[in-house]
């Protein structure tokens, strides 16, 4: 990985309104070159909005950005040599093989003969697609569809990589091998702007995140900061009557309790540590504990924390929140 | 690499796309050649004796054969337009052409790709049909420079008309409406000198048919083939071709590049 600190990314005031609705309201981004930089919100959010624009899919209403130094609206056929992209939706020739597929993106990235079929045979290999290249992708699966869409995204070896939601939709092995993928592809210096929906996603491969809700930048930093910012994590425990669950409240003072359920809910961050301390407390007490989960912090409650109440505001974007913080 | 070398290239490989696609699916094809075989046989079989009386005293069936052919490849020709258009509506609602927008290539060969699958599907067919006629009682008397410029001929109206199509099939929201736009073609060479002489016709017919674009192109047709008078009807075909081909794929093209978010 480069060292260097070089901006791949700039992106300035960002606007974007379909008709009355706004989408984008003001987008600032900043992506440092071989780094992972998440894109985290709702549905809705502006997230594709925001991939289409920096991919020059479409044209934002206002704001510039740059990518390399490129400028969008005036060089933008500078930038489509630096970037790849894989969106939200399956960009594949449905009707042709994976291989034919393969073989358009190398023909249109003029890579010549030779080195176009070792490049798709590497790739195939590497998207463990080898096997079906000769299938039509309609008879894919859709993890092996989202594999092809990625593999026909580097075969011009894009600088700079747009993963829209990359792994929506895959099982947990996949999505492990995606992530697998995308930490090779920033070890040789790839920069990446993913979005997803999964705080987990972003914690597990980006060097920065930021939050995005009805088209604003809500929040923006390392997971590490931003964990911080999120409470909300807490332990559940279950008790087997009524006195287990009394006394369990009386020691833990912080907790609150679910009488019909026999539950006591306890602020924790979940850690290994957090949880042996609480343990310990039950046991030098003498009260025994039928079960226990843990919540982690997931989006619904950056959300909630970041933003108060989200559906209220969902209705009337136009309208500008009341200045109450 | 020069535009024009990118243009060329990048036009190459979308028509390669495009020709796997019709080589995969070729149902589409046998339909749209299909359509003209059929018109031809009923208007040769169940027509002709009658229509063939009526060019002339020594008139017959065999000589509406020769008549009717040129009509019948304009309506070749048509018929595969309308597959264009299907064909274009179709792939726009494709995910990879997000993709091809994202990409620096030559951003219009996504429609000369389908021009030139279309020209030479097009082509194909006609060859077909004409195999069809030649069994039927088409008696061409053309030497090999006439047969030549009647296959350019043909060429420059399908390329004109191919784009017609492109553009049709961009500026429509669905593929029902790409299949729709294109129907009234069809009847284009039936309001000309297609299957009856205009000279038959009610006046305000006669001069709507006299003035379109596909009776210049199926007199010059005509005369290449079957030894009739062509007069300037070849000049005005030409312009007509160029003036349709250039207008339309002005108008292709600023749809596709308006059309951003696919
Ligand atoms: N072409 C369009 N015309 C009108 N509205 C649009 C269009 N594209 C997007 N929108 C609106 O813009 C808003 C943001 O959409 P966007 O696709 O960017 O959200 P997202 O964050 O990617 O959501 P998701 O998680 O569902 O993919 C949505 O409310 C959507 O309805
Ligand atoms: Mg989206």
């Amino acid at each position: 990985m480069t060292s260097s600190m070089n901006p791949a990314i700039v992106a300035t005031d960002l606007r974007k309104s379909y008709g009355d609705k706004v989408v984008l309201d003001g987008v600032d981004l900043m992506i440092t070159e071989g780094t992972i930089f998440a894109l985290l919100g709702p549905n809705g959010a502006g997230k594709t909005t925001t991939v289409q624009i920096l991919s020059t899919l479409i044209k934002a209403d206002g704001g510039t950005a740059r990518v390399f130094g490129h400028d969008l609206a005036r060089e933008p056929d500078a930038v489509r040599a630096l970037i790849g992209v894989t969106g939200q939706f399956s960009a594949v020739d449905n009707l042709l093989t994976a291989r034919e597929n393969l073989t358009l993106m190398a023909d249109l990235c003029h890579l010549g003969r030779a080195a176009g079929r070792r490049r798709i045979a590497d790739l195939l290999d590497q998207f463990d697609l080898t096997e079906a290249a000769g299938k039509p992708v309609s008879t894919y699966s859709g993890g092996m569809r989202r594999r092809l869409d990625l593999a026909m995204t580097l075969v011009g070896e894009p600088r700079v990589i747009f993963l829209d939601e990359p792994t929506t939709g895959l099982d947990p092995r996949s999505r492990r091998a995606m992530w697998h993928i995308i930490r090779a592809l920033v070890a040789e210096g790839v920069t990446i702007l993913l979005t997803t929906q999964y705080l987990e996603e972003a914690d597990q491969l980006a060097d920065r995140v930021a939050f995005l809700d009805h088209g604003r930048l809500i929040a923006e930093g390392t997971p590490r900061e931003l964990k911080r910012l999120i409470p909300g994590g807490h332990v559940v425990l279950q008790f087997a009557d009524q006195e287990g669950l009394d006394s369990a409240a009386r020691t833990l003072q912080t907790a609150t309790r679910d009488d019909a359920a026999l539950t006591l809910q306890v602020p924790s961050d979940g850690g290994v540590g957090s949880l042996r301390s609480l343990l310990d407390q039950l046991d030098r007490a003498s009260i025994s504990v039928a079960g226990l989960s843990v919540h982690t912090p997931d989006l619904d409650d950056v959300f909630l924390t970041l933003t108060g109440q989200p559906d209220t505001r969902a209705s009337r974007p136009d309208h500008e929140r009341a200045p109450t913080r | 690499m020069s535009t024009l070398s990118l243009a060329v290239r990048d036009s190459n490989t979308m028509l390669r796309r495009n020709l796997l696609h019709m080589r995969r699916y070729p149902s589409m094809t046998f339909l749209l050649i299909g359509i003209p075989i059929i018109i031809l046989l009923l208007f040769v079989y169940v027509f002709g004796g009658t229509l063939g009386a009526g060019l002339g005293p020594s008139g017959d069936r065999s000589q509406y054969a020769n008549y009717v052919t040129p009509g019948i490849l304009l309506i070749t020709v048509v018929s595969a337009a309308q597959g264009t258009a299907i064909s274009v509506a179709m792939d726009m609602t494709e995910g990879i052409i997000a993709r091809f927008r994202t990409m620096s290539i030559f951003r219009p060969s996504v429609l000369t790709g389908h021009v030139l699958g279309s020209l030479i599907q097009t082509m194909l067919s006609l060859a077909a049909v004409t195999g069809v006629a030649l069994l039927v009682g088409f008696r061409p008397t053309a030497n090999p420079v006439e047969w030549l410029a009647a296959v350019g001929v043909l060429a420059m109206i399908t390329f004109a008309l191919t784009w017609l199509s492109v553009a049709l099939g961009l500026v429509s929201d669905s593929v029902e409406t790409a299949s729709n736009l294109p129907m009234p073609l069809i009847l284009l060479p039936f309001l000309g000198s297609g299957f009856v002489p205009t000279d038959s016709m009610p006046t305000a017919v006669r001069l709507f048919a006299d003035y379109q674009p596909f009776t210049p192109v199926m007199e010059t047709l005509r005369g290449l083939l079957l030894g009739t008078g062509i007069g300037n009807n070849g000049a005005i075909a030409v312009v007509w071709c160029a003036v349709i081909s250039v207008v339309c794929f002005l108008w292709a093209k600023s749809l596709y590049n308006r059309n951003r978010t696919a």
